[in-house]
C-alpha cells in the first residue's frame, strides 16, 4: 500500500525552525512577531472552561500558562498551537515511574541525571562509554517544534531542543554491517520505582532502522521549551521521532547499540499484535482495540478537545519520510 | 427482598441499635455517593482534571461505576456476616448510584469522547469488543434501574423480580471485562476489581450451597 500525503496537509518548511531563527531569537523577543506568536500560541487557544476571572485559584491561573521566555517558540500553524508547558510535563507515559499519566511528574524526582553516561557499542567504529557532556559537546542544539502523536489517540505540539541523531551516529562510525540502532533506557529500581512491577520487560528498549535513525527529522533531545528536560519527559537524553507513535521516542537513554538485526523492542514484545516495530503514525491502520483515524489534541481545554482532528499519515511528515517505506506494506509492517 | 420489606417495617421504637444507625446513616451515604460527581463537575469547571480532562472524566466515571457495583453486591454478604440485616435499606440506593455513574460514563463517552457522532459511536461499539461489552453492560443496567421501585417488585412478583435482578452478576462481570480489556498494559487495577468481585460471588456460591437456599 502506498501512502500519499494529503494535499490539504502539506508539511510546511516553516514547521522546522531554522537554526538562524533560533540563533537570532533575542531579536524576535519583544518584537511584534514575538507578540503575535505569543498571542497565537497562548491566548487564541480556546480555553472555555476554567479560564474565567476566578484569579483566586492559583493552580488554575498557572495551568496552561506560557511563560514570557517561551515567546521564541512558534506554533506550527494556526491549527497547531504549542501545547502548554504544564500539560507537556504533567501528562506522560513513562512506566518506569508508574503507569498513571501523572505518576511520572510526581515520582521522577528520584532519577539522578548527573552524572550520566551513554554506552555506545555494537557495529560502531568508535564504541565506548561517553560521559553525557562529551557526548553533547560537539553538537549545537537546535529548536525543533514537532507534533507528538501517542498511540493512545492523543497528541501535543512540543518545542524540543536537541540535535540530529545522525550527527552522533556519524561520529561513532557505523560499520558496513550496521542496519539498525537499538536504544536502552536506564534500568535501576532505586531511581525508577515503577520498575518494581513487571508491566514491561525492563529495561525499556526501542529501535530504528539505520536509515530512519539517519533521517534529519530524527533528533536526540535534551530540553523542551528552552529548559532542561524534566525527568518525567526523559532527562537527560531522549529520542524524538516525530512521524512515529510516541512510544518509539525512548526516554532517559543509557545505551545506543548499532546492530545487524532488528532490535527486540519493549512494546512489540509485550503485545506484538498491537505494537509493531515500525509504529509509523498511520490513520489507516487501526490499533486492534481502537481507531487511529483521529486524535485529540491536548491543551485547548475540555470543550475545545471534544472535536477530534484527523490523524495525518506519518503524523504530517509524510513528504519527508514516506520514501523510507516505498514498496513496503504498511498494513503488515505496522 | 421480603426481608427488606420486613426490616423497613420494624417500628422505630423497637428497632435494634444497628437498625437505627443504618437508617440514620442513609442520608449520609447518599451525600457521600454524590461527592464524586460533585468533584468531577468542579474539576471540569476549574480545569483541574489534568491535561486530558475528557479522558479523566471517562476513567473516573468508569471507576465509580465499578466501585458502586461492588458496594451494591457487598450488601448481602455483609448483612449475613454481621447480622445487620437493615443494610438492605441501602442496596437500592447504591444500585441506582451504580446506574447513575454508568450513565455518566456513557454520556462522557458519547458526548465528549465521540462528540455525539452517531456513525462513529455505532462503528466503535460494533468493531471494538471492549466497547461492545461496556455498552451492552450499560444497556443491561437499564431494566434493573427501571424495576428498582416497590411498584415494580409488586408488579413482577418477588420471584420474577429476583430472577431479573440476577442480571446484576452479568453486569458486574461485563463491567470488569470491559475495564480489563480497555487498559493498555497495566492490569493491576482491573485485577483488583475482579478479585473483589470473585470474593463477593464466591461467597454467594458457598453460602447457597451450605444453606441450600438462594442467597440473592
Amino acid at each position: 500500500m502506498l501512502l500519499r500525503t494529503s494535499p490539504e496537509h502539506p508539511i510546511r518548511s516553516s514547521e522546522i525552525t531554522p537554526e538562524a531563527v533560533y540563533l537570532n531569537r533575542r531579536h524576535f523577543i519583544g518584537a511584534a512577531a514575538g507578540a503575535a506568536t505569543l498571542a497565537t500560541a497562548a491566548f487564541l487557544a480556546p480555553r472555555i472552561l476554567g479560564r474565567g476571572s476566578n484569579g483566586g485559584n492559583q493552580s488554575s491561573a498557572a495551568a496552561g500558562a506560557i511563560l514570557p521566555q517561551d515567546r521564541r517558540f512558534k506554533a506550527l500553524g494556526p491549527d497547531d498551537p504549542l501545547t502548554p508547558y504544564d500539560k507537556v510535563t504533567t501528562y506522560n507515559n513513562f512506566y518506569e515511574f508508574g503507569t498513571g499519566k501523572e505518576d511520572p511528574s510526581q515520582n521522577a524526582g528520584t532519577l539522578k541525571t548527573d552524572p550520566w553516561s551513554v554506552q555506545v557499542d555494537g557495529e560502531a567504529g568508535k564504541p565506548g562509554r561517553y560521559a553525557l557532556e562529551d557526548l553533547l559537546s560537539p553538537h549545537k542544539l537546535e529548536d525543533r517544534v514537532y507534533r507528538l502523536r501517542c498511540v493512545e489517540g492523543w497528541s501535543m505540539v512540543i518545542p524540543w531542543q536537541g540535535f540530529p541523531l545522525r550527527d552522533l551516529l556519524r561520529r561513532v562510525e557505523p560499520t558496513s554491517a550496521a542496519r539498525y540502532v537499538e536504544f536502552t533506557t536506564l534500568h535501576d529500581v532505586k531511581q525508577m520505582p515503577g520498575q518494581r512491577f513487571r508491566v514491561l520487560d525492563w529495561p525499556y528498549v526501542e529501535g530504528l532502522r539505520l536509515d530512519e535513525a539517519m533521517h534529519p527529522l530524527t533528533i536526540l533531545a535534551t530540553g523542551l521549551y528552552g529548559r532542561d528536560l524534566p525527568n518525567q519527559n526523559g532527562a537527560p537524553l531522549r529520542l524524538v521521532v516525530p512521524w512515529k507513535y510516541g512510544f518509539k521516542s525512548i526516554k532517559s537513554i543509557v545505551r545506543i547499540r548499532l546492530t545487524r538485526d532488528e532490535p527486540r523492542t519493549s512494546w512489540n514484545l509485550a503485545a506484538p499484535q498491537e505494537y509493531g516495530f515500525y509504529a509509523n503514525v498511520n490513520p489507516q491502520v487501526d490499533h486492534p482495540r481502537w481507531s487511529q483515524a483521529t486524535e485529540r489534541r491536548l491543551g485547548g481545554g475540555l470543550l475545545a478537545e471534544i472535536r477530534r482532528r484527523p490523524t495525518l499519515p506519518f503524523n504530517g511528515y509524510a513528504r519527508e519520510v514516506e520514501s523510507l517505506y516505498s514498496g513496503m506494506d504498511l498494513g503488515r509492517y505496522y | 427482598m421480603s426481608t427488606a420489606a420486613r426490616a423497613e417495617r420494624v417500628p422505630r421504637s423497637r428497632a435494634a441499635p444497628h437498625v437505627r444507625a443504618v437508617r440514620a446513616l442513609k442520608p449520609v451515604v447518599f451525600l457521600l455517593s454524590l461527592l464524586p460527581l460533585v468533584l468531577l463537575v468542579r474539576g471540569a469547571f476549574t480545569d483541574s482534571l489534568g491535561a486530558n480532562p475528557i479522558e479523566a472524566l471517562e476513567l473516573r466515571t468508569g471507576h465509580w461505576t465499578l466501585r458502586f457495583l461492588l458496594l451494591t453486591l457487598a450488601i448481602t454478604p455483609v448483612r449475613k456476616l454481621t447480622g445487620w440485616s437493615a443494610l438492605i435499606g441501602w442496596r437500592r440506593m447504591l444500585g441506582l448510584f451504580t446506574f447513575l455513574y454508568a450513565t455518566l460514563h456513557f454520556i462522557t463517552y458519547a458526548a465528549l469522547d465521540q462528540a455525539l457522532d452517531f456513525g462513529l459511536i455505532v462503528e466503535d461499539v460494533a468493531e471494538h469488543p471492549y466497547v461492545t461489552i461496556g455498552f451492552a453492560t450499560w444497556l443491561l443496567l437499564i431494566p434493573l434501574a427501571v424495576t428498582s421501585t416497590k411498584g415494580w417488585v409488586r408488579r413482577l412478583g418477588g420471584k420474577r423480580w429476583v430472577a431479573l435482578h440476577r442480571l446484576v452478576y452479568v453486569c458486574a462481570i461485563g463491567g470488569s471485562v470491559h475495564y480489563l480489556w480497555a487498559v493498555k498494559q497495566d492490569i493491576r487495577g482491573p485485577l483488583l476489581y475482579m478479585s473483589i468481585l470473585a470474593l463477593l460471588l464466591g461467597w454467594r456460591l458457598v453460602a447457597t450451597r451450605s444453606s441450600r437456599r438462594p442467597a440473592a
